[in-house]
């Protein structure tokens, strides 16, 4: 018998569920659809077990509006859905980075515009990292591939988001929420204790003011600003807090040292990527894989430094959209040469399921600087 | 019972021989608001600190405020609170109370708050017996945005976006939440009160403390509606606000206990 711990053969959503309860997380508001529902369904059983607090919502409005309320008491609080449902969620979720609190979303996306379908999508990366709220809002994005890292994620979604006093959103979509793997249930090195999470609530949870002590002053945990000058103090507070959560980008480099072209791709499409570049290097091709974990903040240092190191190799794109992360990857890249970089696209249609080897194809004409498009 | 945000200055204080006989309550900041002068929102605040005190419960309030002329009521209680948008504060409040269970959490809510863009997130929350209570500012207009028309807003009365009077057809007629509430399983209390009398103000305060009795022995969802003021939208004195609330909105807004489950 090895010292591993046992693994369990768990879909994406389960893992979700008990990489938020195991991270501390004791409050689920949700409401139904797919293709997320193994989590509420997965939560709905836990957290009563556990004295935790389980609410099916009326609506993604109120779900997101319930968890307004329980991340303000300072209590690790979650919700998730997909789609139309995470639109309905972006009131409160300005909201609740305008309030500075720490709530952890998760959106299983699948494909739009509209009602679209329940299949794999990665439509919603404009949504996630750009639009997620009203305002000069903005939250972190971790992009979890495996049933394994939506389990690990969940801990630094609630670390972080905790740290930084912020709302943090977990994007995966049909493939990665459905997906039935082996997960170690041990909680990742980067996690931190139920206690410290309290311990960072501490100086700001609403709770009563009576539990601070008599004549303790009361607290406010609000957005609005309306007298002169104060918003603008409370947005340079915001700016300043946005600029420190750029040392939180991390991605993960392979086979990139040689390659003369690398494939920037993420989340469930990152592995049928990856497994093209294995076929192809087989067959001698210079192609490597750059994932990012964290689509906000992107890495775009970790980019560069990746065009700097080679001058003239080339960047391919691979996303299941029309080109989104595309636009943060040219960003990132754009200059000129020694900094900049060629920056190609290969877009997927939503709703299927992505497989290597039809990625092998645009892969290798990128690697001659030809786009083709699904 | 202590409070931190109202210190009485050193010449106010009683000096030997004497005692203090009236005092602002510990769950209310005594400072002057903001509402308009004859605004009912400040009779419903002190009413409602009160209320927090007599049954000691100001320690664990927690104050959920709406969206509307009651946007900053946490200026005016010195309870811990927090902002909802606009519409959702049953909904932030149930968050608050499942995460914090030995808290009493209650929203403060307009007419266009409560009755229009919160009408699921307040009924579903009475509807599954949240332990919350809701207090219900019904004065027919939306006050803050400057006038226009609200849910509750009488038939034939004229506001900035019906400046022909409101129409039954097309523009709907005034919803009557405390009989709506009143029909829901989760609601253990439901009252309208009036804010235009004496003798109102003394039975709104009855309502307001039996609305908050429910909540604390886990009976279920307190709901009181207080028909109030608004004299500068409706273009009147304070004196004529009154008035119109005893012969417009009362015969309309019928008084009384719709609920009461704190005797069964
Ligand atoms: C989503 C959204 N829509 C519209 C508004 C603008 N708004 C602010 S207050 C208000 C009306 C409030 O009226 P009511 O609830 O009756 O309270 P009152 O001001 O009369 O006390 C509106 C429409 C808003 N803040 N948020
Ligand atoms: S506008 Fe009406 S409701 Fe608002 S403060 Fe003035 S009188 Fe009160």
């Amino acid at each position: 018998m090895s010292d591993a711990p046992e693994r369990i053969l768990i879909k994406g959503n389960e893992a979700v569920a008990f990489g938020a309860v195991d991270a501390g997380c004791r409050c689920y508001f949700g409401y139904p659809i797919t293709p997320q529902n193994e989590i509420p369904e997965a939560m709905s059983r836990l957290l009563p077990e556990i004295g935790g607090c389980y609410v099916q919502a009326e609506s993604e409005v109120g779900a997101a509006s319930m968890l307004l309320g329980a991340c303000a008491s300072g209590v690790p609080s979650m919700t998730s859905s997909s789609g139309c449902g995470i639109s309905l969620m972006q009131e409160a979720l300005s909201y609740m980075t305008g309030s500075m609190l720490p709530a952890v979303l998760v959106n299983m996306a699948r494909g739009g515009p509209g009602l679209g379908d329940i299949g794999p999508s990665q439509g919603d990366y404009f949504q996630a990292v750009k639009g997620g709220g009203h305002g000069d809002h903005r939250n972190i994005v971790l992009a979890p591939a495996t049933a394994q890292e939506c389990y690990d994620f969940m801990f630094r979604a609630f670390a972080l988001a905790f740290t930084y006093a912020n709302p943090v959103m977990v994007l995966g979509d049909a493939v990665v929420g459905q997906i039935k793997e082996p997960v170690r249930r041990t909680p990742p090195p980067d996690a931190l204790a139920p206690e410290r999470l309290a311990e960072l609530a501490a100086p700001w949870r609403v709770e009563g003011r009576g539990r601070r002590g008599p004549g303790a002053a009361p607290r406010l945990v609000k957005s609005v600003y309306l007298a002169e000058g104060t918003l603008a103090a409370r947005n340079r507070q915001l700016r300043d807090k946005y600029e420190a959560m750029r040392a939180e980008a991390r991605w993960i480099a392979q086979d990139t040292d040689d390659a003369d072209l690398v494939v920037v791709a993420y989340g469930s499409i990152a592995r049928a990527v990856r497994s093209a570049i294995r076929a192809l290097r087989a067959q001698g091709a210079a192609v490597g894989l750059f994932r990012p974990i964290t689509l906000y903040p992107f890495p775009d240092e970790g980019l560069r430094a990746l065009a700097a190191a080679r001058p003239g190799r080339r960047f391919l794109v691979v996303e299941q959209n029309l080109g989104q992360m595309v636009e943060d990857v040219r960003l990132a890249l754009f200059g000129p040469a020694g900094r900049g970089a060629e920056v190609l696209f290969h877009g997927l249609m939503p709703g299927l399921l992505a497989d290597a080897q039809t990625l092998e194809e645009p892969v290798r004409l990128a690697l001659a600087g030809k786009e083709i498009r699904s | 019972m202590n409070n931190p945000c109202n210190a009485l200055p050193e010449a106010l204080r009683p000096r030997e021989g004497e005692s203090l006989v009236f005092d602002a309550p510990a769950a209310q900041v005594d400072r002057p608001t903001h509402y308009c002068p004859g605004c009912h929102h400040g009779i419903a605040h002190r009413l409602v600190a009160e209320v927090l005190d007599e049954l000691d419960a100001t320690d664990r309030a927690v104050l959920v405020a709406s969206v509307g002329c009651s946007a900053f009521s946490y200026d005016y209680f010195a309870v811990d609170a927090l902002e909802a948008q606009h519409g959702r504060a049953c909904a932030v409040a149930t968050g608050v109370r499942r995460a914090n269970p030995d808290s009493v959490v209650f929203t403060y809510q307009g007419d266009g708050d409560m009755a229009a863009i919160g009408l699921a997130e307040s009924v579903h929350a009475a509807n599954r017996g949240e332990l919350i209570t809701a207090i219900f500012i019904n004065n027919t207009v939306y006050g803050m945005t400057g006038g226009q028309t609200a849910p509750t807003t009488l038939i034939g009365q004229i506001t900035t976006t019906s400046p022909a009077g409101r129409r039954l057809r097309g523009e709907g007629g005034p919803l009557r939440m405390t009989e709506l509430m009143a029909g829901l399983d989760g609601v253990a209390y439901a009252e309208r009160c009036a804010l235009d009398s004496v003798r109102h103000v003394r039975a709104a305060k009855k309502a307001l403390r039996n609305a908050f009795e429910v909540q604390i022995r886990g009976l279920g969802f307190g709901f009181v509606e207080l028909l109030s003021g608004c004299p500068t939208n409706w273009h009147m004195t304070p004196q004529a606000a009154n008035r119109r609330i005893a012969e417009e909105m009362i015969p309309v807004f019928p008084l009384g206990t719709a609920k009461n489950l704190l005797d069964k």
